[in-house]
């Protein structure tokens, strides 16, 4: 199978600090590849690096075979990647429902619609309720944002993502905050996307890697010292003693 | 529900009807009033498209209404006193046309710099842009200067008199009612669900693919256009213009009138509006300090109601 991403020696560095270290990583088509990490590691710049929302120092990413290096994000998801947030970021004083319709690429590609209805077309109509339902958010579809729970945020920023009809979703710790009731729910979740998408998934939570992961590496000081599937990983004296220690 | 539609329709329908009514029975003040206060409201339905859905805090929007009533004295002054034949003119198509390509000229190119800074800057710059139109217009001594233009004629339009106090407010009172419904028609588009997917998290319509300063700047040149017209209205109305009508104070009034009615709402530039200039009429009778109290009174809307007295209805 081919590699739908691809990142050669990546180097990044805020001042002093190296977030980011000659960095190699592919991600086969279709598979869930969760990145471990303590704090502080990188994860979420590597994501940010990904998406173009920051550029690397140094070193190439490849998405379906085009370096993507310095594609600044907004034109990330029209490429067809797409990333959630680890800080909740969505549009609160709108609906759930139109969370959903910025997000797809009818919406983007008729920007420039200025008189005519928005929330009339079948196409996109059909989308919301495909991405509410996956995500299990469907009786939350009319309500402001505003009202919702922590957790159906979470839920609805990874619907967002799945509005876009992205190849690649780049999930920066989906379970960031939720109880142990929505985190069961959010594995599920991810679970049933699983095979659907190709997913770069951040997590902390040790128990849903090991349940969700195709393949995980293991992110320390910006440098990724180990790759494999989750059993080598669990395995590994190495990271045992380097991370997964305390656990 | 049903109630507050009503009490919208009774309103409009007072607006329309009362000041005709006063104006028969020999009482035209109120039948001027009425004229100013939609051709203000206009001005604000203009402002609110970008202050209230976009989040585009302007405090340099009388420039449009300036520009705007310009666009109709320098053609007429023109074409009473000669001098610059390719622009005399007293044809209402033409100053309109002059009016919308000048505001819209101007929104695009103050725009491109504006929409580069947010928050005060914003605000800083937008009213720095309109000043600058002010002491264009103070520096032109064939205008008037600072003394102002006498609009000697009123733009001519077929079947139209604009010279007959009642078509004048007619005039105006319909163009308030369209561009009503032209914004409402806009926020609910998809530009408009764009924009207010903007005011709410730029960051993350970034991240969605979205062109956000395209976007922004788009609805700025819609927003100063629409102000603009209701310069033309202006200018027409009070047959005089000076750059007094630009002062970064009368900006601060079209916004006073978008908050005070409600930001992001159809009928709030309107409610805003009437309120404005009864205020206006009740407390500079009162005491030529009216702007303390009516600043005072702003200050409690934006504390006590943010979402202006439109909120009042909608509960
Ligand atoms: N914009 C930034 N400016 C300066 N330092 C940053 C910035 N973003 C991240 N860092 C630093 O880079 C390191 C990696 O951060 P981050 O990628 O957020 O880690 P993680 O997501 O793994 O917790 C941290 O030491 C962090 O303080
Ligand atoms: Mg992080």
């Amino acid at each position: 199978m081919a590699n739908i991403l691809e990142i050669k020696n990546l180097n990044k560095k805020f001042g002093g600090v190296i977030a980011t270290k000659y960095l190699n990583l592919s991600i086969l088509v279709g598979e869930l590849h969760a990145i471990i990490g303590p704090n502080g590691a990188g994860k979420t710049t590597l994501i940010s690096q990904i998406f173009g929302q920051i550029f690397p120092d140094s070193g190439q990413i490849f998405f379906q075979g085009t370096n993507v290096t310095r594609v600044p994000e907004y034109k990330k998801s029209r490429l067809g990647i797409n990333r959630t947030f680890q800080i909740t970021s969505v549009m609160k004083s709108l609906t759930v429902s139109e969370n959903i319709q910025l997000a797809t690429d009818t919406a983007r590609e008729n920007s420039f619609n200025f008189f005519t209805a928005s929330n009339n077309q079948t196409t996109i109509l059909k989308k919301i309720d495909f991405c509410l339902r996956q995500v299990g958010l469907i009786k939350a579809i009319n309500q402001p944002v505003k009202s919702l729970s922590h957790g159906d945020c979470r839920k609805l920023e990874i619907a967002m993502a799945l509005a876009s009809d992205a190849q690649l979703l780049l999930l920066d710790e989906p379970m960031a905050g939720l109880g142990p009731t929505e985190t069961n729910e959010m594995i599920a979740l991810l679970k049933r996307l699983k095979g659907q998408q190709t997913i770069l998934l951040i997590e902390h939570d040790m128990d849903a890697v090991f349940a969700l992961a195709d393949q995980i590496s293991v992110l320390v000081s910006g440098e990724i010292i180990a790759t494999g599937k989750p059993d080598s990983i669990r395995r590994n004296p190495k990271i045992q003693s380097a991370y997964l220690g305390g656990i | 529900m049903q109630f507050i539609r009503s009490f919208k329709f009774l309103i409009l329908v007072s607006l329309l009807v009362l000041p005709i009514v006063f104006h028969q029975i020999g009482m035209s003040f109120y039948l001027d009033l009425a004229t100013r206060l939609c051709i203000l409201a206009i001005a604000a339905v203009g402002l609110n498209l970008i202050l209230g859905y976009g989040g585009m805090i302007s405090f340099g929007h009388a420039a449009y209404l300036g520009l705007g009533a310009y666009a109709v004295g320098i053609p007429a002054h023109h074409w009473l006193y000669g001098g610059l034949d390719f622009l005399a003119t007293n044809n209402g198509f033409i100053h309109i046309t002059i009016a919308v390509v000048i505001s819209g000229l101007f929104a695009f190119l103050t725009g491109l710099i504006c929409l580069k800074t947010k928050g005060v800057y914003f605000i800083m710059i937008t009213m720095a842009f309109s000043q600058m139109a002010y002491y264009l217009f103070v520096s032109i001594e064939e205008y008037g200067s600072d003394d102002g233009l006498v609009i000697n004629t009123r733009s001519e339009i077929p079947l139209i008199n604009l010279d007959d106090p009642i078509q004048m407010f007619l005039v105006s009172f319909s163009s308030l009612i369209f561009f009503m419904w032209l914004v409402h028609l806009i926020t609910k588009s998809n530009f408009g669900l764009i924009l207010s997917g903007i005011k709410d998290n730029e960051a993350r319509m970034v991240s969605l693919g979205y062109n956000v300063y395209l976007h922004k700047l788009i609805a700025f040149v819609f927003s100063g256009i629409i102000c603009g017209f209701a310069g033309v209205l202006l200018g027409n109305f009070t047959t005089f213009i000076s750059p007094e009508m630009i002062d970064w104070s009368r900006s601060g009034e079209l916004m006073f009138m978008v908050i005070l009615g409600g930001v992001a709402t159809v009928m709030g530039p309107l409610f805003g509006a009437i309120v404005f200039v009864i205020l206006e009429e009740v407390l500079s009778s009162i005491t030529i300090y009216w702007h303390l109290p009516f600043g005072l009174l702003l200050i409690a809307v934006v504390l006590f109601f943010r979402g202006g007295l439109s909120s009042l209805l909608s509960k």
